[in-house]
């Protein structure tokens, strides 16, 4: 995957508008993790005005709920979840400074334009490759919702992550 | 009457699990590496799904990281007694997921049952002495794209191919391509939802013993391949592994088809007692 453009995260809209739709890409540096429930609560704590777990700003999300790290391992198993799923949340996040996503499968047409006017860009990572994603991680801390187990939110440190930007 | 001690059952369904989660059917990875696409990108994706079951096998991680929801698929001879049988079923799930995703949550709150219990166990009596006990790691990638067609007679065959291709057009690139179809035609609502998982357990590359049956097989997978999803969805030729058919009689108005759609994260097998 060494040929691949490297995308280093967090990025800004510049970048993203040399991304070109159907080609793989290696990305490099932070992701937060987070999933259903994890979406549910940033979404109420922007509408409440409330402190958010990480500064959306700029910010690059990956659609994940890794399997436990085991004894000396840094992660566990940590492949893409369905994107669809948090389709209700995504354009509120946008809005709020989101710029990047990954996950598996399509999108809604409204979160395809939302991504689109907003400069931001959605990667399909290869779905079930969560062994081989798992050994792209370099770091891992967890940053919120312990309390949501899987579904917490982790700041992922990757290299050499391979992805296919799929919307700009 | 034989007699089974439930404390190995739960030890020997405990270590299929996690043998399980590791390791997806091999028949996958060899179809991923037999595949040659004239599109880059799922050639690329083709070698990434390989490489991933080969990194998990050898470093013993989880080949992906939904482990699912534990379903087994009991056989039970009338003439076995495994005392406790349930409870050491649940007890292999809350072992063997120790390690694993806890992915099991109540539907309403969300909470989360922290040890991936309940499973969900289908049992069915036999004649006999033997104890088969298979399990099926279900994901929710690939579930939540399964759909059931409540046709009518006069539907028929047409109906069934159209139905079928309808639910991997719609769900396919959610599911993780390549996939294989189950299909369950016939009895009730949940004859054919039971029998299109159990169609996922038969061996990539065999036939429904039906001619006619197999030959909608042969067909819908000529057609599912046709749509152009490809591998992890980025356009190619495959897309369907198999499509396996099971089917069992119906109501005269009736013409029930379930269609699951699994992953190629397909993790199963099967324990003898």
């Amino acid at each position: 995957m060494t040929d691949n453009k490297k995308l280093y995260l967090p990025t800004d809209g510049k970048v993203i508008k040399n991304l070109r739709a159907g080609t793989f890409v290696s990305v490099y540096g932070t992701l937060y993790t987070a999933r259903d429930q994890a979406h549910k609560r940033i979404a109420a704590a922007i509408r409440a005005g409330e402190k958010l777990p990480f500064d959306l700003n700029n910010a690059a999300i990956y659609y994940c709920g890794p399997t436990p790290a085991a004894d000396g391992q840094i992660i566990g198993s940590c492949g893409p979840t369905t994107s669809g799923r948090m389709d209700a949340y995504t354009p509120l996040l946008l809005e709020n400074g989101l710029k990047v996503m990954i996950g598996k499968g399509v999108r809604s047409p409204a979160v395809t334009q939302a991504i689109k006017e907003r400069g931001a860009a959605y990667l399909t990572a290869i779905g079930g490759a969560a062994a081989l994603y798992q050994s792209r991680v370099t770091a891992c801390e967890l940053i919120a919702f312990p309390d949501l187990g899987c579904e917490a939110v982790y700041k992922l440190t990757v290299e050499d992550f391979p992805a296919v930007v799929s919307v700009v | 009457m034989k007699t089974v001690d439930c404390a190995i059952v739960r030890e020997r369904v405990a270590r299929l699990i996690t043998e399980c989660l590791i390791k997806p059917d091999a028949a996958v990875t060899a179809a991923l590496d037999r595949l040659d696409s004239d599109n880059a990108l799922e050639s690329a994706a083709a070698k990434l799904i390989a490489e991933n079951n080969r990194i998990a096998e050898s470093k013993r991680l989880y080949c992906c990281q939904d482990t699912g929801q534990a379903l087994f698929f009991v056989r039970m001879g009338d003439g076995v007694c495994c005392k406790g049988l349930t409870a050491a079923l649940h007890g292999a799930v809350r072992d063997a997921y120790a390690g694993a995703r806890k992915s099991v949550a109540d539907p309403l709150t969300r909470q989360n049952t922290h040890d991936n219990t309940p499973a969900v166990i289908e049992t069915e009596i036999t004649d006999g002495e033997d104890l088969e006990i298979t399990f099926l790691a279900k994901g929710a990638g690939s579930e939540n794209m399964s759909r059931l067609y409540m046709l009518t007679p006069a539907d028929g065959a047409d109906g069934i191919v159209r139905s079928v291709v309808d639910a991997a057009e719609r769900g396919g690139r959610n599911a993780c391509p390549p996939l294989v179809v189950g299909v369950g035609i016939g009895g009730v609502t949940e004859t054919a939802c039971s029998l299109s998982k159990r169609a996922l357990l038969r061996p990539i590359g065999t036939y429904n013993a039906r001619a006619d049956v197999a030959a909608l097989e042969a067909q819908l997978t000529d057609k599912i391949n046709a749509l152009g999803i490809g591998v992890a969805a980025l356009g190619g030729n495959l897309t369907a592994l198999a499509v396996n058919i099971e089917v069992a009689p119906t109501h005269i108005g009736m013409l029930p088809v379930a269609v699951n759609l699994q992953c190629h994260s397909l993790r199963h097998g099967t324990v003898k007692l």
